[in-house]
């Protein structure tokens, strides 16, 4: 599959990111360490020292807050690079493919009207306008002024090497503004929006190379579970297999919350 | 509808669901005539593959008639009425990998990728009824499916030909044939197989097709060795041998089979330390598979060989013989079949008189006999090799 988060060379945003983990995994181990050795020695010092303890591996355990609101991926498409810019230059087709969005429309040359589906069936809408392109090779657009959220987007299309299509570069970043807006725009992207990209751009490959989305979405089967049936009805989407193994359903649910 | 559904391990029922529909342009819904138990599918049954959810149709070996076509098929391609066997894996035509003829590859099937990412890496194609990792696709034991991308896999057959004839096109047979190409078998080579189950057959009678000399198979079903002997294989069943290594260095002076090919996958059957060791492994859930017969087969392979794997595996292997595949110079090829590939080529062989694969089938029934029938198929009772159930029986009909 020709489809990965782009991690480019030479961007410190990958390094700083993991070295991130590394910290938030070391409080986490290292806290719960101290918390038990604390617990283990029965006395007031070691109440303190467990109490300590479990602090870090709180701070360890919590999501962390200040990620960048930025998702970024890549996919290799099986068309000319004329035909994914055609397609993509119609933002009216990317709800198609962007499932968190309801519509665009273009409302004239370079200016569009989106709106966005956020939860408990919100709406989120904004204005925005191509501010940078060249043909069959870049598009980059901006919400204008004065919307309800800040988004910027650019998708960069080149030839892929040994003839086979097209490398697509694809990055938006958000500034959600504060109050319901902001938390509701937090929620449409999620925890962890470059998974989120990834799915749309998936989606897209599968239309234009085949002229539709696969799913399962709808189909019929035999009796569900409760549990089941409580997973896939909170997120259709995303269905949490029951006989997942531990790692796997952690990370779904960390994707999908 | 009636369908074969997954509810738990060691539980599958025949329940009263809705039809399938059409679901997307390029899909059509088959009414089908013959359904197979397929032996991966025991693994499902044993709970050995992640990410089955209870209510699950399950079932990928199938054929049947075009019953409705969607908007997005061409009338040359496939229309109403049609009689078609249907390929296990789902595969686009447009991306890539089906561009290169690796169908079981393709990129576009599979609307779980996801989930397929975080174990392989990269997602294999979608498959019927074989797990949400591989698509959550409804499978075929049942008298209706719906077939995604219909106008690449679905492969018509003439009517006269009994169903029993093709049926095995829609997986086994393919697979058998596709596991020997994968043995990289020269005119003279020996072919030692693991597994006389109905991939095994089908691979023996291929193993000679393409060339080799010999074949040793290898299993401890008294009917599926003698079944193996009629395909002209010598066997060796490994109740009554203390090393199945060994056996196979005097059979071959002490040289070893050109070729080994594991045929049974991931629940293989095994004796001594090693094999207690697997298998408390594994109902334990610290390894997904007990690979008794890949290490056989990685251990007794000639220097320079090639190891070929068309058994089923899902997941992480122990005390993989890492030192005998390097220093020996072995090769391996595996998948999942690239079915699009083998169908039209096996019909042929079909259609000439050159093999008639129903040889393998041994028990025919309703399909609202299948809780029992994979049960027997299971624990290989009743001297079961194949089952083919008919969707629309009311009462047993015998082989």
């Amino acid at each position: 599959m020709a489809q990965a988060a782009s991690i480019q060379p030479g961007n410190a945003r990958g390094g700083s990111t993991r070295s991130l983990d590394v910290q938030r995994w070391g409080a986490l181990i290292g806290g719960a360490a101290l918390a038990l050795y604390g617990l283990s020695r029965r006395s007031p010092l070691g109440m303190a020292i467990a109490a300590g303890g479990g602090a870090l591996a709180f701070a360890g355990a919590r999501p962390n807050a200040k990620r960048e609101p930025i998702a970024r991926s890549s996919v290799q498409v099986n068309c000319s690079p004329e035909k994914a810019y055609q397609f993509w230059r119609n933002f009216e087709n990317l709800p198609r493919f962007m499932h968190h969005l309801e519509s665009v429309r273009v409302t004239g040359d370079n200016r569009s009207e989106w709106v966005a589906i956020g939860p408990m069936n919100s709406r989120v809408k904004w204005n925005a306008e191509i501010v940078n392109e060249r043909d069959n090779e870049l598009i980059v657009w901006r919400s204008l002024p004065g919307s309800e959220v800040s988004v910027e987007g650019s998708v960069e299309f080149r030839r892929a090497s040994g003839d086979r299509g097209t490398v697509m570069d694809v990055m938006t970043t958000y500034r959600p503004p504060a109050g319901a807006v902001g938390r509701a725009v937090a929620k449409m992207f999620g925890k962890d929006p470059s998974f989120l990209m990834r799915q749309d751009l998936r989606r897209f490959k599968a239309l234009i190379e085949t002229g539709e989305i696969p799913t399962v979405e709808g189909q019929t089967h035999g009796p569900r579970d409760v549990m089941t049936a409580a997973a896939r009805m909170v997120d259709p989407d995303r269905p949490l297999p029951r006989g997942a193994s531990m790692t796997e359903v952690a990370a779904a649910r960390r994707r999908a919350s | 509808m009636k369908a074969v559904c997954w509810m738990g391990r060691e539980k599958v029922s025949v329940e009263d669901v809705p039809d399938p529909q059409i679901l997307n342009p390029r899909d059509a819904i088959v009414r089908i005539t013959s359904t197979c138990i397929c032996g991966s599918d025991l693994h499902l049954y044993n709970g050995f593959m992640p990410t089955m959810e209870q209510g699950d149709i399950v079932g990928h070996e199938f054929m049947g008639e075009i019953v409705e076509v969607g908007p997005g098929i061409s009338a040359d391609k496939l229309k109403v009425g049609d009689r078609v066997v249907v390929p296990f894996t789902i595969a686009c035509g447009n991306c890539f990998f089906c561009q290169r003829q690796l169908w079981s590859s393709c990129d576009n099937s599979n609307p779980n990728a996801y989930i397929a990412e975080t174990m392989m890496g990269y997602t294999p194609s979608g498959l019927f009824g074989y797990t949400h990792m591989l698509g959550g696709y409804a499978g075929g034991q049942a008298q209706y499916a719906r077939v995604p991308f219909a106008d690449v896999g679905p492969v018509k057959v003439p009517a006269g030909i009994p169903d029993e004839k093709v049926v095995f096109l829609s997986d086994i047979f393919p697979t058998g044939y596709f596991g020997a190409e994968n043995c990289n078998i020269q005119p003279g080579d020996t072919v030692a197989i693991w597994g006389c189950g109905p991939v095994g057959q089908f691979a023996i009678f291929s193993a000679f097709l393409l060339g080799a000399e010999r074949v040793i198979a290898i299993d401890h079903i008294p009917e599926r060795l003698q079944m193996a002997q009629r395909g002209g294989a010598e066997t060796i069943n490994f109740d009554e041998v203390d090393d199945v290594v060994q056996a196979l260095k005097d059979m071959t002076g002490n040289i070893g089979p050109d070729s080994c090919m594991d045929a049974v996958g991931m629940e293989a059957d095994g004796h001594g330390l090693l094999y207690m060791y697997d298998r408390a492994k594994q109902a334990v859930r610290l390894q997904t598979e007990r690979p008794i017969a890949l290490r056989q087969a990685i251990q007794a392979c000639r220097k320079g060989g090639t190891v070929s794997v068309p058994g089923v595996y899902g997941g992480f292997i122990d005390k993989m013989p890492m030192g005998a595949f390097m220093n020996k110079g072995l090769t391996m090829k595996t998948g999942q079949t690239h079915m699009m590939r083998y169908m039209k080529p096996l019909l042929e062989r079909i259609e000439s008189g050159e093999i008639d694969p129903s040889f393998v089938m041994t028990h025919r029934v309703p399909l609202t006999e299948a809780p029992q029938m994979y049960r027997t198929f299971r624990d290989k009772q009743d001297k079961c090799v194949k089952v083919v159930l008919d969707p629309w029986a009311d009462g047993a009909k015998a082989a």
